[in-house]
């Protein structure tokens, strides 16, 4: 089945205000750049964006949310964005955090059919309120619920044209779960090739998931935190 | 006199045993594995999905694909993998990684950890910690005795909104080595030349101080 769309504006077409997107990447890490940057040309508002982090202030997610597309994120941290950070403290952000493995375990749950898990992260915090509870091994856990989203946006190294995915070292990160929960998952990826040509023992995500797949334009791979050792 | 960051990290390299897989956490924790002692041989998990991580790389050979959860780049070491996310915290609440070490803003003296949040002021969200103390059976504190207004950090009950609660076991700072145990802090080292009179005024939970407390041996 060949999932392959012409550019950036076919794979994003039907995307609407008010919309829920899953968006893929850690930090600015294994990012769909090529999606974020049309949706900021798209101007689609209210939009609640699940993704790890927010971006920074001028990359990333943190374009939409200097646009003012975001209604509400859903995230585990946001520390390296200062509009992010405003838009919450003064209230027009609403924003709930989640813990990492939770909100990772959410996105699979949403993929695979399994509408809520018991999980002890959380358990005592503001996370666990007015969630249930219960003692498994003695131990407490909090009920989390599955996330989906209307669409799924995620980056990968390679795809093929029937949108298998493989991902490049800890780019892949959230971007499987993602592809999973989707109702429409789009994959964005440096090097679409042709069906036969990546070795079925080495996908990490299979097509299956995978409903729209492109060739983004130019991947500009910003790096959050350079940090290196001298030679000498 | 107090040790400074690089003086904690190596403090609690002292931790580590052979055959561990260990999660560290931004900050001084992620100095931890520069000062493995010798003849152990350990494995660093970070959340974003890798296992043996390598030291930084060097200059010129930075890849944006290879970050650990601090955002750094890194490099690997001969026998790692990478994984996604869910999987990363199937290792972690499946308990198959046995020390996390991690900072905090507060510690109370049953183990409760703060270290996300300060109403009002500062969201940065909880990230994995919240997942790693409440799954990790070994967890060290490492952080500053006090806040930067002088107040101690180590607290008879947490001011701030939880992390966690009653997960902390050790907690290593630039005054002292405490151990959590029995709803008390229990002093177990000092910093070279630093006195126990200092730790117990910089300290506000309930503190057990034993007739002899040693010096660290860094």
């Amino acid at each position: 089945m060949n999932k392959v769309v012409k550019d950036v504006e076919q794979a994003l077409e039907g995307i609407q205000d008010g919309m829920t997107l899953m968006v893929g990447g850690f930090g600015l890490c294994g990012i769909p750049e090529n999606s974020i940057a049309h949706l900021v040309k798209m101007g689609v508002k209210n939009l609640t964006c699940i993704s790890n982090n927010a971006g920074v202030d001028d990359f990333g997610l943190g374009l939409l949310l200097q646009a003012k597309q975001v209604k509400k994120m859903i995230s585990s941290y946001v520390g390296e964005n200062d509009e992010f950070e405003r838009q919450m403290l003064s209230g027009e952000l609403e924003v709930e955090l989640i813990p990492q493995g939770s909100l990772a375990e959410r996105c699979r749950a949403g993929g695979a059919g399994i509408p809520a898990f018991f999980t002890p992260a959380g358990f005592g915090t503001e996370v666990a309120e007015g969630k249930e509870v219960r003692v498994f091994n003695g131990k407490p856990h909090i009920l989390e619920s599955a996330l989906t989203a209307d669409y799924a946006i995620v980056k990968a190294w390679k795809g093929d044209t029937e949108g298998n995915l493989v991902f490049k070292a800890t780019a892949r990160n959230f971007n499987p779960m993602m592809a999973m929960a989707g109702k429409i998952t789009i994959a964005e990826v440096e090097e679409l090739v042709p069906a036969g040509s990546l070795d079925p023992n080495f996908i990490h995500t299979p097509g299956i998931f995978v409903q729209r797949i492109f060739q983004g334009k130019s991947f500009e791979k910003r790096i959050e935190q350079r940090t290196v050792r001298s030679k000498n | 006199m107090a040790l400074d960051k690089t003086g904690i990290a190596k403090r609690i390299a002292q931790e580590l045993r052979d055959g561990w897989y260990v999660n560290l956490g931004i900050g001084i924790p992620t100095l931890v594995a520069n000062y493995i002692p010798e003849g152990i041989d350990v494995e660093f998990q970070s959340e974003n999905g890798i296992l043996g991580m390598g030291p930084f790389p060097f200059e010129g050979e930075e890849d944006p694909d290879l970050i650990n959860a601090g955002k750094q780049t890194i490099t690997v070491r001969n026998g790692a993998s990478f994984f996604d996310s869910a999987t990363s915290f199937a290792m972690i609440r499946g308990q198959h990684v046995q020390l996390t070490v991690l900072g905090a803003m507060e510690v109370s003296q049953n183990g409760d950890i703060a270290n996300w949040k300060i109403p009002g002021k500062m969201v940065k969200g909880m990230g994995g910690a919240m997942d790693l103390v409440a799954s990790a059976e070994n967890i060290i504190v490492a952080m500053m005795h006090s806040n930067k207004a002088g107040e101690s950090k180590i607290l008879k009950a947490c001011t701030l909104p939880l992390t966690g609660v009653g997960c902390v076991k050790k907690v290593v700072t630039e005054l002292a080595v405490l151990e959590i145990k029995d709803g008390k802090f229990h002093l177990i080292e000092r910093a070279p030349g630093v006195s126990v009179e200092e730790i117990i005024a910089k300290t506000e939970g309930d503190l057990v101080v034993p007739d002899v407390v040693p010096e660290m041996q860094l």
